[in-house]
């Protein structure tokens, strides 16, 4: 446990004091906040519109901007994660300071629990700093805040699951743009995954439905928090860590 | 404190290390030495449990390297070829993350980080990035993160690898400073490193291990027998060198006599008697005996660079070739 401690501390300080964290939080937070800025001045338009016309119909701020905007931060999530996760592992195999992790009296579950921690700590860090917009919403208007907790969490857990493949990945190559392109195609390919079930209903495309990150993504976008598909996400991420210490120790017999 | 038993590592086509023996005592200093490709490094990783060997037993204090991997790695300090720095890290705060990888903490790891900047004399780049600093101190905050948890055993790979020669002196006091407390296994294929700073030699070529011995050991064990060398001069006129050479094969007890150089008016030779028998009282009487000035006698000492050539074969400097380039700072197979 403290050894965990011990390597995510220094990997997220690492994050940030080099710019990668300062400049994913900076770029996510104006891209967050463009299309925050969208969604509130049309739900404005839609609003003052509605009122002019003298038609009464319902309107709902948690319908119309929380959910939708918190959709594209689950998509802005794919772009993300490679950018966090590509160097985990590329980085110490190029610089051999892998060599100084894996001869220092700790398991290598340890090490990989670490980094993958420090990755999420840091892609929940972007999320919720961005998020800090939602706090206008609250001020000014009167939205519930517990589907909105249940989609962020859904955000969070997508972003752990995708982490968890990208520090597979990491293990693989010693090159960090190999690695971060890799992990890209992976996201994309598990986000598409899901638009099968639209024109096919055979077993096949039922699978590949399934394992789409997007496909359990639904319910908590609707704000249910669903034990399914949360379940769904914690065994990406165990599959993922399996594989990353399996990798790890192939590279201790193989290389 | 080392015991390494039928040690080998075979990679997919090539053996790096093949059943390799030795063992190493408390508190000494040995050299590993050979070519590039030898071993050296692969041979290293096994003890530092970075990868298991294949077959083979290598035990560190008692510890075996597969079994009880955690407990070998408390009592090993490794420097690798490359120092292992994260460039992005302050001196300080690197050796405190290392000094907790490595189970310390508290005031005990303030006090081990302080001592082995003051000891590795990087005390004045404390807080500075490692990316910024020279080659020379990159390699003494290496030393520095091998040593800050009082390891019994340092294993170095070339530590003085692309230093300057300043550097290197100043690198190979340290380690010579260290001998007192831990027990040092360092690889290199510079010779007269070894000569200088180890007590033992332990000679690989191609995954093979050739010799392993104390450095005036090797020496004499290369020739198998005493070699003195002897300038000889005519009183008058020049002395025909053939005439010498025959005289001196003529007495007792020697076995070789060799030509080395004509210097002026005489012939410097080197003469090897068998073992244990002194033939230099005797080699002197009868030059004088002869008619000729014994300008000067004096034992010839093989040097190590004489000896290892000898042992790993006049083919040594082919073998990078041959084997697998196990030195390379990372070679991580890429998937």
């Amino acid at each position: 446990m403290r050894n965990i401690w011990i390597i995510c501390r220094r990997e997220l300080s690492s994050y940030f004091t080099s710019p990668i964290a300062w400049l994913l939080l900076t770029m996510y937070s104006v891209i967050f906040g463009f299309i925050f800025w969208n969604f509130v001045a049309e739900f404005i338009k839609q609003g003052m519109e509605m009122e002019m016309m003298g038609q009464a119909s319902p309107m709902n701020i948690n319908e119309q901007v929380i959910r939708p905007l918190l959709g594209t931060s689950s998509f802005l999530g794919l772009f993300v994660v490679p950018l966090i996760s590509m160097r985990l592992f590329a980085e110490e195999k190029r610089n051999g300071t892998i060599e100084l992790l894996a001869t220092s009296p700790v398991r290598d579950i340890e090490i990989i629990l670490g980094k993958w921690f420090a990755a999420t700590v840091l892609y929940c860090w972007i999320i919720l700093y961005a998020s800090i917009s939602f706090v206008f919403l609250f001020r000014f208007g009167n939205p519930d805040w517990k589907p909105m907790l249940v989609t962020l969490l859904g955000v969070f857990l997508q972003g752990a699951a995708l982490l968890a493949i990208g520090t597979f990945i990491s293990t693989l190559t010693k090159n960090q743009i190999i690695a971060g392109a890799l992990t890209f195609g992976a996201c994309l390919l598990l986000w598409v995954f899901s638009w099968v079930s639209s024109y096919d209903s055979s077993t096949w495309a039922q699978v590949m439905s399934y394992m789409s990150v997007i496909t359990h993504f639904d319910s908590f976008d609707r704000g249910v928090l669903s034990t399914k598909d949360a379940i769904y996400y914690l065994s990406v991420i165990f599959v993922g860590l399996f594989f990353t210490a399996r990798s790890m120790e192939s590279l201790r017999w193989r290389s | 404190m080392i015991t390494v038993t039928d040690l080998t590592k075979r990679y997919a086509r090539t053996t790096a290390v093949d059943h390799i023996s030795f063992s190493v005592n408390k508190g000494d200093i040995v050299g590993f030495l050979g070519p590039n490709g030898a071993g050296k490094t692969t041979t290293m990783r096994m003890l530092t449990c970075f990868f298991p060997p294949t077959s083979g037993k290598a035990t560190v204090a008692g510890f075996d390297v597969f079994d009880q991997s955690i407990e070998v790695r408390r009592r090993i300090g490794y420097l690798p070829e490359a120092p292992p720095l994260y460039l992005e890290m302050e001196t300080i705060e690197y050796l405190r993350f290392v000094g907790r990888l490595k189970g310390l903490s508290g005031a005990d790891l303030e006090k081990r980080v302080t001592y082995v900047c003051d000891r590795c004399a990087i005390a004045d780049v404390k807080m500075k990035l490692l990316g910024k600093l020279s080659k020379g101190y990159r390699q003494r905050v290496g030393l520095a993160q091998a040593i800050i948890h009082n390891p019994d055993v340092l294993i170095l790979d070339e530590p003085t690898a692309g230093l300057d020669p300043k550097q290197i002196n100043e690198t190979r006091d340290l380690i010579k400073s260290l001998a007192g407390d831990h027990t040092i296994i360092l690889s290199t294929h510079i010779l007269p490193e070894v000569e200088q700073t180890c007590e033992r030699v332990i000679i690989i070529n191609k995954g093979k291990l050739v010799a392993t011995d104390s450095v005036q050991n090797l020496q004499a064990r290369a020739r198998g027998a005493e070699s003195v060398l002897i300038e000889v001069a005519p009183r008058t006129g020049s002395l025909a060198a053939p005439t010498a050479q025959q005289r001196l094969e003529k007495i007792a007890g020697v076995s070789r006599v060799q030509l080395k150089e004509e210097r002026g008016q005489g012939s410097v030779f080197e003469v090897e008697s068998d073992k244990g028998k002194l033939v230099r009282g005797d080699l002197a009487r009868a030059i004088v005996e002869a008619g000729w000035d014994l300008n000067e006698l004096r034992p010839s000492a093989m040097s190590l660079e004489e000896v290892f050539l000898q042992l790993t074969g006049s083919d040594a400097a082919a073998t990078p070739e041959a084997a697998p380039s196990t030195d390379a700072p990372a070679p991580e197979a890429e998937a």
